[in-house]
């Protein structure tokens, strides 16, 4: 019967062309935008890593006081060097890292090549399996590295790439900026997007690490941040007062892999606040924030507002070809009203009639899909003109959207169909029979 | 002609009457806010930046090896002698940052110190006396910097400039009365004031685009440093009238021969720094202006299809009333008149729409509330394209021959 149907189908649009043409493109132009739109949303949007970005957390600490708030009461993003190493001290997590971007120029040994500049972070050596990331040669420098303020590093598979030829490096030296740093550990190839452990400097996309070296090796030697420092009042002259100042520059992750440990975090936040109340440097109640991953992405716009607005723009446009569609099935459908008379004097039931219809819609909306796919493919190929190519490069037509963007094709057109379908089983036989 | 038979033949046919309205109130509140949107942004790229950018390159140098303090200030000024005998090359400077940059300084200015006096927010350049040339600044009133107004500035050092100047925009926000040259600032509230030397008629901030931005947009002061906090900056060059991309070649061959301990990079002409710096805003107003064109054409798509759907459907009640006497004329004006109140239907319901969501847009992201133009504008364009959609169909109408009345049934 199914076969039947669609057969019917085919025959009844190649009756009419045009008209079927006009619908299928319809379809296509919506599909295409707003798969398009939907999938640099999804590409800015994704879990970089959600096996544990619910127990990843980042901790927020009202050093500033309300008068320094603008309207929404949110403490300042990213932590004063005081209330960081006093979180690291504290080690109230099951794993935590202080980190700021640092950046160096690498010397290679070889004097014929030129120096180059290379980026990463300086951060604590549990970072490493907090985030998750393996290595492919070697280790992270450890907690003995932390605290003897060793220069060692760690090196990304790309870095290691360029300079050792991918071979196993461990325990050969790098020469940054004069500074000889041995290397103890070489990642696997590793690339977060966005580049979640430091969204508070605003680079999500598109940058990687290059290096890792110990936070306080970074420190003594007085490496500045390469992200924001924003400071609420002007500190002492020099990088000691610049450390014991309010200015803000650090990240801080910490892992809670339950529920109550994120409590008790929570309170070890708001007990700190009142330790440090006690000792004269906050005169106001805590107003901390412990914000998941999740939480931190969206509270920091990782997804872009243009990437929003136009994905909005683009479902609206679907909508309006959608009513388009519903617009000339109905004239489509009821211009069949003599033929849909015959069926039914000849014993069609209503329900037939309403099969008929819907698998008639759904050829349409399958075409459109197919062709809305092209589309798709053709908007994602030009997208890098609208947003950043680090998003646009993010963005790709795989499996998953094919089958989403044929898929929504076939249920909006059906579904555009409904009302087309149902006032075509209303048609009288009687009427129609009378009336030719 | 009376237009009670065309409401009470609409309200005969009211399925087909409210899609098309629906669609067309729909496109008018998308059309509105994407109109709105493509006007902000061009706003945005049409902005001046003060500068005369056309012979204008920038490129970031960074010392390898972290050299002490003075060894930079020295390397620094060897450089910068370097660069203005290069030849093709007019005149350079240093800085910290440049207009439409996308990163920078900003500082808070007062007149009088204070918590609850007033501050203003701008944009800060350290630069010395060759800036206002390099960049093709003008000035308007007082002094240019000179040689020794310059001094180095070091890492987490205060800043305590003795003379600075400014954009017109902030010293007319600063000193309502214009009485800004030679009067005082302070830059924080530990050091001595800053006399304003010089008012230049315009120079933007690093930054474009965002509601924190563009609240101080031209809000610029120039400092007379050079900075040696970071073992490296923005170097900013003029070359001579069509030899700009010979002067990038020569500028970076000679400042390696002359020292190799350095990473040159992000060589860029004014013109790709402008384009980076507006790309976003110039890829929203390209795909809302596509997104537009499409939607007016879907939208007469249907028209014409709904149209021609309807005069096939009133085929014979054409002919009658053809024959009752009825002009081509008449039977055009019919069809047009139809359009016309289902578009008006559309357009009222599409005004709350437009409004709808803008509102929802002017909260949930940054963007301005929509001004009554926009709607009037996209008002008449749905009207416009209505009519012109439905021409086609009508004319088909009026060439229904009377004769059909008394052919069938």
């Amino acid at each position: 019967m199914w076969g039947y149907f669609a057969g019917l189908s085919w025959r009844s649009l190649r009756r009419t062309p045009a008209l079927t043409a006009l619908m299928v493109l319809t379809i296509a132009l919506g599909i295409g935008a707003s798969m398009t739109s939907f999938a640099v949303f999804r590409a800015a949007s994704g879990d970089p890593i959600p096996w544990k970005s619910h127990q990843l957390f980042v901790p927020l600490i009202d050093l500033w006081g309300p008068e320094h708030h603008d309207d929404d009461k949110e403490p300042p993003d990213a932590l004063s060097y005081t209330d960081a190493t006093a979180l690291m001290r504290a080690h109230a997590a099951k794993r935590q890292s202080a980190l700021y971007p640092v950046g160096f120029s690498l010397i290679p040994a070889d004097a014929s090549r030129s120096p180059f500049t290379v980026q990463g972070h300086a951060v604590y050596s549990e970072f490493f399996p907090m985030v998750d990331v393996g290595f492919r040669y070697g280790g992270s420098w450890g907690e003995t590295g932390d605290e003897q303020h060793l220069a060692q590093v760690v090196i990304s598979s790309a870095l290691n790439e360029k300079l050792f030829g991918g071979e196993n490096s461990v325990g050969r030296e790098i020469d940054l900026d004069g500074t000889r740093f041995r290397i103890v550990g070489v990642l696997e190839a590793w690339n977060p997007q966005p580049l979640f452990y430091d969204i508070a400097n605003g680079n999500h996309f598109g940058s990687t690490d290059d290096l890792f070296v110990p936070f306080n090796w970074a420190i003594d030697h007085r490496m500045q941040t390469r992200g924001n420092n924003n400071c609420a009042t002007d500190s002492d002259p020099g990088w000691d007062g610049y450390l014991r100042s309010s200015c803000v520059w650090i990240s801080m992750l910490v892992e809670l892999p339950a529920v109550a440990d994120a409590e008790a975090y929570r309170r070890f936040l708001d007990g700190y606040h009142s330790e440090q109340q006690a000792a004269g440097r906050f005169d106001w109640a805590p107003n901390n924030r412990l914000h998941n991953l999740p939480e931190w992405l969206a509270h920091e716009h990782v997804v872009p507002d243009e990437s929003r607005v136009s994905m909005l723009i683009a479902f609206g446009f679907l909508i309006v070809c959608l009513f388009n569609v519903i617009g000339l099935l109905l004239a489509k459908f009821m211009r069949r009203a003599p033929e849909i008379g015959v069926r039914r004097a000849l014993g069609a039931s209503r329900g037939r009639i309403v099969q008929q219809f819907v698998i008639e819609s759904g050829v349409i909306g399958l075409v459109g899909g197919l062709l809305g796919l092209g589309f798709t493919a053709l908007g994602l190929a030009g997208v890098g003109l609208i947003f950043d190519p680090d998003i646009a490069d993010l963005a790709r037509l795989d499996s998953e959207l094919v089958l989403a963007t044929v898929l929504l094709a076939v249920i909006a057109t059906v579904l555009a169909g409904l009302f087309p379908t149902l006032r075509a089983a209303q048609v009288r036989p009687a009427w129609q029979l009378k009336a030719n | 002609m009376s237009l009670k038979p065309i409401l009470s033949a609409l309200l005969h046919n009211k399925a087909g009457a409210i899609l098309i309205s629906l669609q067309i109130a729909l496109t008018l509140a998308i059309i509105c806010n994407a109109l709105f949107i493509i006007h902000q942004r061009l706003s945005y790229i049409d902005r001046p930046s003060g500068l005369d950018e056309s012979e204008l390159f920038t490129f970031i140098n960074v010392w390898v090896g972290r050299p002490a303090d003075q060894n930079l200030a020295d390397l620094l000024l060897r450089d910068l002698q370097t660069l203005r005998s290069t030849p093709g090359v007019v005149d350079a400077f240093f800085s910290n940052s440049y207009p439409l940059r996308g990163g920078g300084w900003s500082t808070g200015l007062q007149r009088q110190l204070g918590d609850k006096q007033p501050r203003a927010h701008a944009a800060l350049y350290m630069v010395d006396e060759h800036a206002l040339a390099t960049y093709g600044a003008q000035l308007v009133a007082g002094r240019n910097f000179t040689a020794a107004d310059v001094n180095e500035y070091g890492s987490q050092e205060t800043m305590e400039p003795k003379v600075v100047m400014l954009t017109r925009a902030i010293a007319d926000k600063l000193f309502p009365d214009g009485d800004a040259l030679g009067n005082t600032l302070y830059l924080s509230d530990k050091v001595s004031p800053s006399t304003v030397v010089g008012i230049v008629e315009r120079l933007q901030t690093p930054w474009v685009g965002g509601a924190w931005a563009d609240g101080f947009y031209e809000n610029t002061i120039l400092v007379p440093y050079r900075s040696i906090a970071e073992p490296g900056g923005y170097l900013i060059v003029r070359a001579e009238p069509g030899r700009r991309d010979e002067a990038m070649k020569a500028v970076e061959q000679r400042l390696l021969a002359s020292d190799r301990m350095r990473v040159i990079s992000r060589m860029r002409s004014y013109e790709e720094v402008r384009a980076n710096a507006y790309r976003r805003d110039r890829g929203m107003a390209i795909l809302m202006s596509v997104i537009c064109g499409v939607l007016l054409l879907v939208t007469a798509a249907g028209i014409v299809g709904l149209a021609n759907f309807w005069v096939g459907q009133r085929h014979r009640q054409i002919g009658i009333r053809r024959a009752l006497g009825a002009r081509r004329r008449d039977i055009l004006r019919y069809f047009q008149i139809e359009n016309l109140m289902i578009s008006l239907i559309g357009v009222v319901i599409g005004i709350a729409a437009a409004i709808l969501l803008n509102l929802w847009l002017v909260t949930h992201y940054e963007m301005a509330r929509l001004s009554l133009l926009y709607i009037l504008v996209a008002a008449v364009l749905v009207l416009a394209l209505g009519q012109l959609a439905v021409l086609q169909p009508a004319r088909r109408a009026s060439r229904v021959p009377p004769m059909v009345a008394t052919r069938e049934a």
